[in-house]
């Protein structure tokens, strides 16, 4: 049995264990039907042209983790933006867990997919929100079919939020493979702001696949700060779908850093709902050996003075692959839309691949919109010019990617994660690098 | 301290310096003049180490030892520098953050320790006085948007940073206004002691007011074809470089 045909097959058995009367039922069941129909994509679909899913998609995984496993803190402080308060909503195989987590109802939710989804003081925002970003693209469905558990966020309005909400995803290994599908929902009332950080960590060898949706409303002038740290093991694959609607004044920013894991897609999709909207789309990919890393966007430009920023920044060795598809549509009546678009590469081996493709649709004739995309060596001369002020190869190789990558670097705006992720492209490149950037 | 023999190199199969001899003693400055094309900014990147030039034959010894197979910064370590005739601009990385790495590298490959914070903000502020450099200007990044007098400048600020033994100085006049010229001029005097030696490469007499040869040597076809007291130098600014390609030619 393939995997389709698995998950198709396990739907009635899972809807049987949630709660048949709840809103979500419908929303389920819909879904399903659109991944039976649809599929996975293959290379065949133009937005999977150059990511292919049958290596991770031949594994056979359980798709529903089958009991709770514990883990102690100490195991996976690492992991964590430990050193600054936060609340945290924690997952070990899918499932909650309480001793890890933080979470908080005392003016702000900061809690359970779950709780949210039966409880009736929920209710509203549910129906509201629940699956009304999404597309309705076949992964996105099938994560809505099997939606259940993840983070829910509600910041009603006049609200800041002082601590950062860390959303952690871990998989023990308990089961040979396994596959998760996390589902968020983050609701952010007018002139409220929220910080949060997500990952999907692996503690194990076995193969994990990660097909995550997550929701987010900006409402009028509410401001989001989103990152994603994607630093996980070379035998787990993540399929993040991210959806985000705002609405007039709001502004929101995703930070993609995209160091690896097995294959690596984000579909990130912006639509702009209003008025003076600023949407802002980075990331920094360093990736080797044989990773995948694509980056999907889509900037959504549909009313007028919106203006949105992407800032992608890839470095791939040995034979890893990276893709880059960015679209910015710009409607009729998105006058004086601004958006600029810029992705640039540095291929460090000869067997390294990078497939960048901006796409612009624009409708509207008063606008100001820019794309530029590089694909490069390291500058041989500034090499020279390093070394022959003493510094090592390596390091004045280290040196100038971290300075390629700097300026994304610079719009976050947590401290302490700006040198964590710091640390970790070190790490990644091999060196110690001396000084923050 | 520095010996050339019958130095050849040549980029991509092109044969540039065929057959060079010179040697450097401590406390010596030499000027190597030339007309354009003549090789020598060649020389002056061999000797440091660019790796796109190949040396075909001849050697360099460098306080006895052989180093045209060592790398660039290997002959950083041993107290090369080379002051680039285009310095090259590196977004992203401040000067200060530059040279603390560049100092903390040497002095690794040296068996030191790092240098302490302190000491190296106290050098950082003595050094960019000496020359005339705005502290706001350090903090940016290296070379960026620099003014072709700023760069130079700041190639002098990391010649006095790195305290080289050899500095061999490409074109540094270049791009000079006459009291920038004067500034970079008193930095290299300023540095200059019995047990370094500095290479100035240049295409005109003027910098050479300032830092005044024990020897000038004329470059043509990648030959050095004449060598003289620093005379010479006023002779080649009064009559060109016509008479000399006679000479050879002859």
């Amino acid at each position: 049995m393939d995997l389709k045909e698995k998950l198709v097959s396990s739907f009635l058995a899972f809807e049987n264990k949630v709660d048949l009367d709840a809103y979500a039922h419908d929303v389920r069941s819909e879904a399903i039907k659109i991944f039976e129909q649809k599929g996975f994509p293959s290379k065949r679909d133009e937005a999977w042209k150059y990511t292919s899913l049958n290596s991770v998609l031949k594994e056979d995984y359980s798709v529903f983790p089958k009991q709770e496993n514990a883990l102690e803190y100490h195991q996976v402080k690492h992991y964590l933006i430990h050193d600054i308060d936060t609340y945290k909503i924690i997952f070990i195989d899918g499932k909650y867990s309480s001793h890890l987590s933080e979470t908080t109802h005392e003016g702000i939710d900061v809690c359970l997919m779950s709780a949210a989804l039966s409880k009736p003081k929920y209710q509203l925002i549910i129906e509201n929100y629940f699956n009304k970003a999404a597309e309705q693209d076949s992964l996105s469905a099938l994560n809505t079919a099997f939606s259940q558990e993840g983070a829910y966020i509600h910041i009603p309005k006049n609200k800041i939020v002082e601590k950062p909400i860390q959303i952690i995803h871990f998989s023990t290994g308990d089961e040979s493979a396994i596959m998760l599908q996390p589902r968020n929902l983050i609701v952010v009332d007018e002139n409220s702001h929220v910080q949060i950080i997500e990952r999907h960590q692996s503690l194990t060898d076995n193969p994990v696949l990660t097909n995550s949706v997550t929701e987010i409303f900006t409402n009028k002038r509410a401001i989001v700060d989103y990152y994603k740290i994607q630093n996980d093991k070379e035998t787990a694959s993540l399929i993040d779908n991210t959806f985000i609607k705002q609405k007039r004044e709001s502004i929101a920013s995703v930070h993609t850093f995209a160091f690896g894991g097995k294959l690596t897609r984000n579909n990130l999709n912006f639509y702009q709902n209003g008025e003076r909207i600023d949407s802002t789309l980075k990331g920094i990919t360093i990736i080797g050996n044989k990773q995948h890393v694509d980056h999907n966007t889509l900037v959504h430009h549909i009313e007028p003075n919106c203006e949105s920023h992407q800032d992608y920044k890839g470095i791939f060795g040995d034979r890893a692959t990276g893709v880059f598809n960015g679209k910015v549509v710009v409607e009729k009546e998105a006058q004086k839309t601004n958006a600029f678009q810029a992705n640039n590469n540095i291929l460090v081996s000869d067997k390294a691949t990078i497939n960048t493709k901006p796409q612009l649709e624009i409708f509207a004739d008063d606008v100001k919109c820019s794309h530029g995309c590089t694909i490069g060596q390291l500058d041989e001369s500034a090499m020279f010019y390093m070394r022959s002020r003493g510094i090592p190869e390596k390091e004045a190789r280290a040196l100038l990617m971290f300075a390629f990558s700097n300026n994304v670097l610079e719009s976050v705006k947590i401290p302490q994660l700006k040198q964590r992720i710091t640390k970790i492209i070190a790490k990644k490149l091999g060196v110690n690098i001396g000084f923050d950037l | 301290m520095l010996k050339i023999n019958n130095l050849h190199a040549s980029v991509e199969d092109k044969s540039i310096l065929k057959g060079i001899n010179l040697e450097v003693k401590p406390g010596e400055v030499h000027a190597i003049m030339g007309p354009n094309g003549s090789g020598k900014s060649t020389l002056a990147s061999v000797i440091a180490g660019r790796e796109d030039y190949e040396v075909t034959d001849g050697n360099i010894v460098f306080d006895g030892e052989d180093i045209e197979e060592l790398a660039a910064e290997e002959r950083a370590h041993k107290g090369v520098f080379l002051s680039f005739q285009y310095p090259v601009e590196i977004p992203g990385v401040s000067v200060t953050n530059f040279m603390k790495t560049a100092i903390n590298e040497s002095r690794k490959a040296r068996g030191l320790e790092e240098m302490p914070a302190k000491d190296m903000l106290k050098l950082i502020r003595e050094k960019s006085e000496m020359l005339e450099i705005d502290r706001k200007f350090l903090s940016r990044s290296l070379n960026e948007g620099f003014s072709g007098g700023e760069k130079k400048r700041n190639e002098i600020f990391q010649m006095a940073m790195l305290e080289p033994k050899l500095a061999i100085l490409d074109e540094t006049d270049s791009g000079l206004d006459i009291d920038a010229l004067r500034i970079v001029a008193n930095g290299v005097n300023k540095l200059k002691s019995k047990d370094n030696a500095v290479v100035v490469i240049t295409h005109y007499q003027r910098l050479l007011d300032y830092i005044v040869p024990d020897f000038v040597h004329v470059l043509h076809n990648g030959k050095i074809v004449k060598s003289g007291p620093k005379e010479l130098a006023h002779e080649l600014e009064e009559k060109g470089y016509d008479w000399i390609k006679e000479e050879v030619g002859a």
